[in-house]
């Protein structure tokens, strides 16, 4: 076959412009479309500026014997290996504060799906004082943790509403001071405050099943619960992965509740969490490097649960 | 490949961004001439209303004098604690000149990070600190220097609701609570008679906590000993079970609460004791009829050490003009300073002979005279390295044995003992 000459290439003004292989080189980097590139250029640069540079500095952390120092005062870091993985792995308060995460997590990320998903299939079938009932469970979630930790104080606390409705009844010690109830009722906390926006994300998720779908199986006599079970929970998969994997990251970053409803992790490291480690480490205790390894070992778990979560809700 | 081009796009970022950050380390600092600059300097005051308007009438003062070197206070930026905005400002080199909060635990770390100046390379820094202070400034100095002014202390004592102690059959001029037992019996009282806790000190896990609860007594039950002496816990002893013993008590008895208090205790009435220092004066002046005490012993010792709760003051490395700053530090910590620090806070400036340099106050405000009077005998925390990080096993330790009963005293005081000392030693 005879070799065929390209012609060069034109600007749109019909001028030559730097030849083809500057035109590729510019589309490999730039795009089809580089205006999309350049209106893209400031996210990309927030992202790399406090997601991307932090994540790499703190992986160059957590290898080396790392304190943070006033400029130009010049220290040795040296590069120490596995050393703070190893010191965070056999730290028994570290141990335990995974295992709160673990107690936490098995409580809420269930709760807060099963729950959205049937609050949200209430709102949808059009239950009266539906928008009453949308803004009341989405309150909680944009108010600030702060004042509703004060309020959840005020219910739960030894002489609290809930303890004087419940009489005798009523543990001791009393909820945000017991260690058995102290992370049972944080994870109960957290999923309601939360609830709000999962409701939302399986409310977008109902409205897009086809109403054809309930109808048909409706018309060959499928209980409300079988639609519910073979049209609804089907049909909001996607959705389900999200609300888990998001439920997961949230939960394994617990510190705002239990820094205020249980003190500081409270009752004598009940309610401890990674995350609260890593500020009493990194920032109180001026340890970094440790702060450093623990938040990379947090980050992988974290990644791990979410790919199971992930693979688990797949559609087959 | 669209990610591959992104993730390429935000590789190439981070790697130029972390390459501008590495010159950082060349910038700024303690440069040279900074310790003899002067001009214009910027101080740091704490978040404490009375503190603020003396800070500002100081500055006033001052720059009515020197024009040149003119002096601009603001409040330590908001933070979870002072010390984390200070540490912050240190490692990015925006800390003030001198900040007037400083508190003790945290030096060792801002002296490691290479933040705070030595006062003592100052041709008077040494004699001006020990001349004002007496003796007992050398507690506070770290690797031979002073890396603080010992400037102010709250000395804790036991703070009391005399209606309270009344109603529970107590004389509220004259408790006679002075040993632990009497103390737990005065307690039980109190509560017999109704009220939710005899005291109610804060049951929480800050690293911090323990200087309300347990160090004071066994400061008290020591005659001064630090929690830390020559690299070593000092606490694994019969003092030191002695006053985890007590507060065991308390709690086991249901004499205190073993969770925070929702709001102000001592206001609402849910407690008759608080250990707090002689801001409470102020503070439950208008609310509540106070009265104070010294913190008890076994033995019920008459002069009590107990535990200073000082505030100092750092002269910080960022500092352009490290002279100034040092003048107006003695400035700021004048016998005159001092004296209006004194009548604008009710808080005690560290200087020898307290009462005798301002009699007219005392006399005129005699419930402050007591806490002058125990001012001559207090202790602080020990200037040691990781600090932070061994009063957070201490309390860790603590709260399981003594305030939640989950360990032993005796596991409590060993096991601790021989952690922080490994980590000061």
């Amino acid at each position: 076959m005879a070799d065929v000459a390209t012609p060069p290439a034109r600007t749109p003004s019909g001028s030559r412009a730097g030849g083809p292989d500057l035109r590729r080189r510019l589309r490999v980097l730039l795009g089809r479309h580089p205006i999309g590139t350049i209106f893209a250029l400031p996210y990309m640069v927030f992202v790399a500026l406090i997601f991307a540079y932090p994540l790499v500095f703190a992986c160059y952390i957590a290898f080396h014997d790392y304190f943070f120092t006033a400029p130009g005062v010049e220290v040795e870091r040296p590069f120490v290996g596995l050393a703070n993985f190893i010191d965070v792995l056999t730290d028994p308060q570290v141990l335990e504060s995974f295992r709160n995460t673990a107690v936490f997590l098995v409580i809420n990320v269930p709760l807060t799906a099963v729950a959205a998903l049937v609050l949200a299939s209430a709102l949808n079938a059009g239950i009266r004082w539906a928008a009453a009932f949308r803004v009341a469970f989405y309150v909680p979630y944009l108010t600030a943790s702060v004042s509703l930790v004060g309020v959840w104080m005020l219910l739960f606390s030894s002489g609290g509403l809930v303890n004087s409705v419940l009489g005798p009844l009523a543990p001791d010690p009393s909820w945000l001071v017991n260690s058995a109830l102290a992370m049972p009722s944080i994870a109960l906390y957290v999923t309601w405050k939360q609830l709000g926006f999962y409701i939302l994300l399986y409310l977008a998720a109902l409205q897009n099943i086809p109403s054809e779908l309930h109808e048909s199986a409706a018309t060959d006599g499928a209980s409300a619960l079988q639609r519910f079970r073979h049209v609804t929970i089907p049909g909001v998969r996607n959705a389900t992965t999200l609300v888990l994997i998001l439920a997961i990251i949230t939960g394994a970053n617990l510190f705002t509740e239990p820094y205020l409803l249980t003190n500081g992790g409270g009752p004598d490291g009940a309610s401890l969490t990674p995350v609260l480690l890593i500020y009493q480490k990194g920032i109180q205790q001026q340890n970094p490097d440790t702060a450093a390894a623990m938040g990379m070992i947090l980050v992988i778990i974290v990644g791990l649960l979410s790919l199971t979560a992930n693979r688990l809700t797949r559609e087959k | 490949m669209k990610f591959t081009k992104t993730a390429a796009l935000v590789g190439a970022a981070t790697l130029m961004l972390a390459a501008c950050s590495g010159g950082g380390e060349d910038s700024g600092g303690d440069g040279g001439g900074a310790a003899t600059g002067t001009g214009p300097i910027e101080i740091w005051l704490s978040n404490n209303e009375a503190e603020i308007a003396w800070g500002e009438a100081v500055v006033e003062a001052w720059n009515a004098e020197n024009p040149d070197q003119e002096v601009t206070a603001q409040e330590i930026p908001a933070g979870s604690s002072s010390e984390e905005a200070i540490t912050a400002a240190i490692t990015a080199g925006t800390a003030p000149c001198l900040v007037y909060n400083i508190a003790t635990a945290a030096v060792s770390g801002w002296v490691q990070q290479g933040g705070l100046v030595d006062l003592s390379t100052f041709d008077d820094g040494a004699s001006y600190i020990e001349e004002r202070g007496g003796d007992s400034t050398a507690a506070y100095q770290s690797d031979g220097g002073y890396y603080q002014l010992p400037w102010k202390s709250n000395p804790v004592m036991v703070m009391y609701n005399k209606d309270l102690f009344e109603q529970a059959g107590l004389d509220p001029e004259n408790p006679e609570m002075s040993t632990h037992a009497d103390f737990l019996d005065g307690a039980r009282q109190i509560v017999d008679s109704g009220v939710e806790s005899a005291i109610w000190p804060s049951p929480t896990n800050e690293f911090y906590q323990p200087w309300f609860d347990f160090y004071p007594l066994y400061l008290a039950e020591t005659g001064g000993t630090q929690l830390v002496e020559d690299g070593a816990a000092t606490f694994d002893n019969e003092a030191g079970a002695a006053v985890a013993d007590f507060w065991s008590t308390i709690y086991t008895e249901g004499l205190a609460p073993r969770e925070a208090a929702t709001d102000d205790a001592m206001v609402s009435g849910t407690t008759a004791m608080q250990l707090a220092g002689p801001w409470a004066i102020a503070s439950y002046g208008d609310s509540v009829d106070v009265g104070f005490m010294p913190v008890p012993t076994t033995g019920g010792s008459e002069d009590v050490v107990t535990f200073a709760d000082s505030k100092n003051v750092s002269l910080f490395t960022a500092c352009e003009n490290q002279a100034t700053a040092w003048e107006f530090l003695k400035f700021s910590t004048s016998a005159d300073s001092d004296g209006q620090l004194l009548e604008a806070t009710g808080q005690m400036p560290m200087r020898t002979d307290l009462a005798g340099t301002y009699p007219d106050y005392f006399e005129a405000n005699p419930m402050y005279a007591a806490f002058a009077d125990q001012t001559e005998r207090v202790a602080d925390v020990p200037s040691i390295p990781n600090s932070v990080e061994a009063w957070q096993v201490f309390r860790e330790s603590y709260s399981s044995a003594v305030i939640f009963g989950n360990t032993t005293i005796e596991e409590f005081l060993s096991g601790s003992a021989e952690e922080i000392t490994g980590l000061v030693g």
